[in-house]
């Protein structure tokens, strides 16, 4: 049972389908189930069918799932081929778009930033998750878990921290009330990009620098496109903008390269 | 079997009493004062004397928006005296005197009445016939529910007087700031009072390179033009930035104030980035009486919903194609009255519009949503973002009516079906006491009037 649960990816997966179940459930104009059910079968199929063209045996599908879970989470679309496109797109990306031997960009997240930038069909509906403390907290706890795991939760809490500083500076220059800041710093979806997003081990830079660095700039990237440019969903597009970063933070600071299952010693320890 | 088919739309009494005194301009954003007395307004304020009520308790704006061209029109059921009338908006840029006009009162009004939640009615069948399907034969609608002086500019350091414009009644400026308190310096001087709360708020608008749009009444051109009431100012622009602003509202506000947005795009439905958009309660087979009283179940099963959400929620009332409505509560709008609010994309000529029952394969026209916003400053610190989505599901708060048959029936069929009546009856009380919060017993008194005895009211 404890190795199971060290791979974070398994948190994750939960984490997502419980997220995902809310959404059918509770959200009005949230995800449906048909669509949902195309983006994932998309994404599991594509990673099997890029697994075999690249010569290798192992299929693993946890990894297309929680790609699969991301976008139903994220993306809205009106029709039915524009998920599954989605799914295709996240998944294609991971083995087509790699530079030192793993991908660059996290999958969700590029198909994302792709589907809306080439069609009218898709949108993200940031507001839908509301701003309930309760909601707010259950993703933190639930993120929590999937970041111990994942060992990388610092990167969550660099972007949140730089990004709720941004949000406070400009607060005060503007000498809106701290209310103001506090009701940005509890969108749902803020949380969710911050612990399923960003965080995504594989993409992240590999030393706790770089992790910071890299944090700092998607927040700083994401503030200029949200305020200065009026874009909707500038946090996704700061992240995938800058991945490419993520490469050459990683020669520039080298550290340990991340793996989901911990090595042996990881494992007993 | 062929049932009789009729429309009729009513009007809640208070809206019936606010069309008397005229939609004057809006009042989403702010509650400040003129010299004399309390003021509300939109994104701004309209103003009135101490001992004037204010009554922008519930405003109504069309934004219209294709790409980045906005034209905002903002309607408030003011019911001041034209003269204490003024408005403060705060504009992206800039506004020439073409981007200004006055939009008649009765095209709100229409768009309002089109996108009403609504009340059908059906007649349940013999019994003893059973192919018969019921047909909606009535349907109801309910809608929840206006010369300035210059002193030498020099006293107001930072303030520009951009332009001046006449536009029907109303003497309007176009201010540019540098510091609130110049412009509040401003203000005041030229007949507001400003409340302390309102400082701050201007103090970001600026900041953020807002201009702001002031307008007055003209009483000498109001007179001459022999209206009763003040009619609704459009401004239009281009801008990225796809929002309402709401702070001002809020500022000095006396309670909870009621916006209802009637969004025209092109694409598809609107909906809030920063605030959860849901869906009011709909299709719920509601008891008869409540063809009586809808206006008031309507209001109750707002308030509930609105307190569902913890007052955090902004509800969607409609989302539909322009070009169709099922049933309609009220004809669809024309081109000329699209024009007039802003979305002259429609296709089509200047003739009336086609009332088409179900959807039509002409290019799309206009989508509109409806969406009712309860707010304060609390419940709303933040100015509401927009996002047009491509999502043209359509959506309407419709509340269902079902007559039971009440002819003779003798049937082995009709006593099954007299039999389920109560259940049903009860179901419904459930129903209606679940949107409303009334007590099931008040209900159920209330069923008994209408010949609806609920299964175990006694």
């Amino acid at each position: 049972m404890r190795t199971f649960w060290s791979d974070a990816r398994h948190f994750q997966i939960a984490a997502l389908s419980s997220l995902l179940l809310f959404n059918f459930f509770l959200i009005d104009f949230g995800a449906k189930p048909l669509y949902s059910a195309l983006a994932i079968a998309a994404a599991l199929l594509t990673q099997v069918v890029c697994t075999r063209l690249s010569g290798s045996t192992r299929i693993d599908l946890r990894s297309p799932l929680i790609t699969g879970l991301s976008l139903s989470l994220l993306l809205r679309a009106n029709s039915a081929w524009l998920p599954a496109l989605a799914g295709i797109a996240a998944i294609a990306s991971k083995f087509a778009l790699r530079v030192d031997g793993r991908h660059i960009f996290n999958p969700a997240g590029f198909a994302i930033v792709l589907l809306l930038s080439l069609t009218s069909g898709v949108w993200i509906s940031p507001g839908q998750w509301g701003t309930s403390i309760w909601l707010a907290s259950l993703l933190v706890f639930l993120a929590l878990l999937v970041l111990r795991a994942a060992q990388r939760s610092d990167i969550a809490l660099f972007f949140l921290g730089a990004h709720g500083a941004l949000l406070v500076a400009r607060a005060y220059w503007l000498g809106d009330p701290l209310a103001i800041p506090l009701h940005q710093m509890q969108s749902g979806s803020l949380l969710i990009f911050a612990f399923f997003m960003i965080s995504d081990p594989k993409t992240t830079p590999d030393s706790r620098l770089a992790r910071f660095l890299f944090a700092l700039a998607v927040a700083a990237l994401g503030y200029y496109l949200a305020f200065f440019m009026q874009m909707r969903p500038a946090l996704y597009v700061a992240l995938i903008v800058l991945s490419p970063a993520t490469p050459l933070l990683n020669r520039v600071i080298p550290a340990k390269k991340f793996e989901w299952t911990p090595t042996i010693q990881g494992a007993s320890s | 079997m062929t049932k009789a088919f009729m429309t009729k739309t009513f009007m809640t009494k208070t809206l019936r009493s606010r069309l008397k005194a005229g939609v004057a301009l809006a009042a989403v954003c702010a509650q400040l004062t003129v010299a004399a007395g309390p003021a509300s307004a939109f994104c701004g304020f309209y103003v009135a004397k101490a001992d004037a009520k204010m009554f922008n308790k519930s405003s109504k704006v069309v934004l219209a928006r294709i790409g980045q061209q906005t034209a905002i029109t903002m309607a408030s059921d003011y019911e001041g005296k034209p003269s204490e009338f003024a408005l403060v908006v705060p504009v992206p840029s800039f506004i020439q005197k073409s981007q200004i006009s006055v939009v008649d009162t009765k095209t709100i009004d229409h768009l309002d009445a089109f996108t009403a939640p609504r009340l059908v009615e059906y007649y349940d069948p013999d019994p003893c016939e059973p192919d018969y399907r019921g047909g909606v034969l009535a349907l109801a609608t309910a809608t929840p529910t206006a010369a300035i002086p210059a002193p030498p500019m020099q006293a107001y350091p930072g303030v520009k007087v951009e332009a001046r414009y006449d536009i029907a009644e109303y003497d309007i400026a176009i201010l540019s700031a540098e510091q609130s308190d110049g412009l509040i310096r401003w203000l005041t001087d030229n007949g507001y009072k400003i409340p302390a709360g309102a400082e701050p708020v201007i103090g970001s608008y600026i900041k953020q390179k807002l201009h702001f749009f002031v307008a007055k009444v003209d009483i000498k051109r109001f007179d001459a033009l022999k209206r009763a009431y003040l009619k609704p100012l459009q401004v239009r622009y281009q801008t990225s930035k796809f929002m309402l602003p709401l702070r001002l509202g809020t500022v000095n506000a006396n309670g909870p104030q009621d916006l209802t947005i009637y969004a025209l795009t092109q694409q598809g439905r609107v909906e809030a980035t920063n605030y959860r958009t849901v869906k009011v309660p709909s299709n719920v087979h509601v008891p008869l009486f409540v063809a009586h009283d809808f206006p008031n179940v309507y209001k109750a099963l707002f308030d509930r919903a609105v307190a569902r959400q913890d007052m955090h929620g902004v509800f969607v009332e409609y989302a539909w194609d322009m070009g169709w409505c099922d049933p309609c509560a009220a004809q669809p709008l024309s081109k000329p009255e699209l024009t007039e609010l802003g979305a002259g994309w429609v296709p089509g000529d200047s003739g009336k519009a086609v009332v088409n029952r179900w959807p039509s394969s002409n290019p799309p026209s206009a989508f509109v949503t409806r969406l009712h916003v309860r707010y304060d400053a609390q419940s709303f610190p933040e100015d509401l973002n927009f996002i047009e989505t491509s999502d043209r599901e359509n959506f309407q708060a419709r509340y269902v009516l079902n007559h039971p048959y009440a002819g003779a029936a003798s049937c082995e069929a009709a006593k099954r079906y007299e039999a389920s009546l109560p259940d049903r009856f009860k179901h419904e009380a459930e129903n209606l006491a679940d949107l409303t919060g009334w007590s099931q017993k008040t209900i159920a008194a209330r069923m008994a009037t209408s010949g609806e005895l609920p299964a175990g009211a006694n």
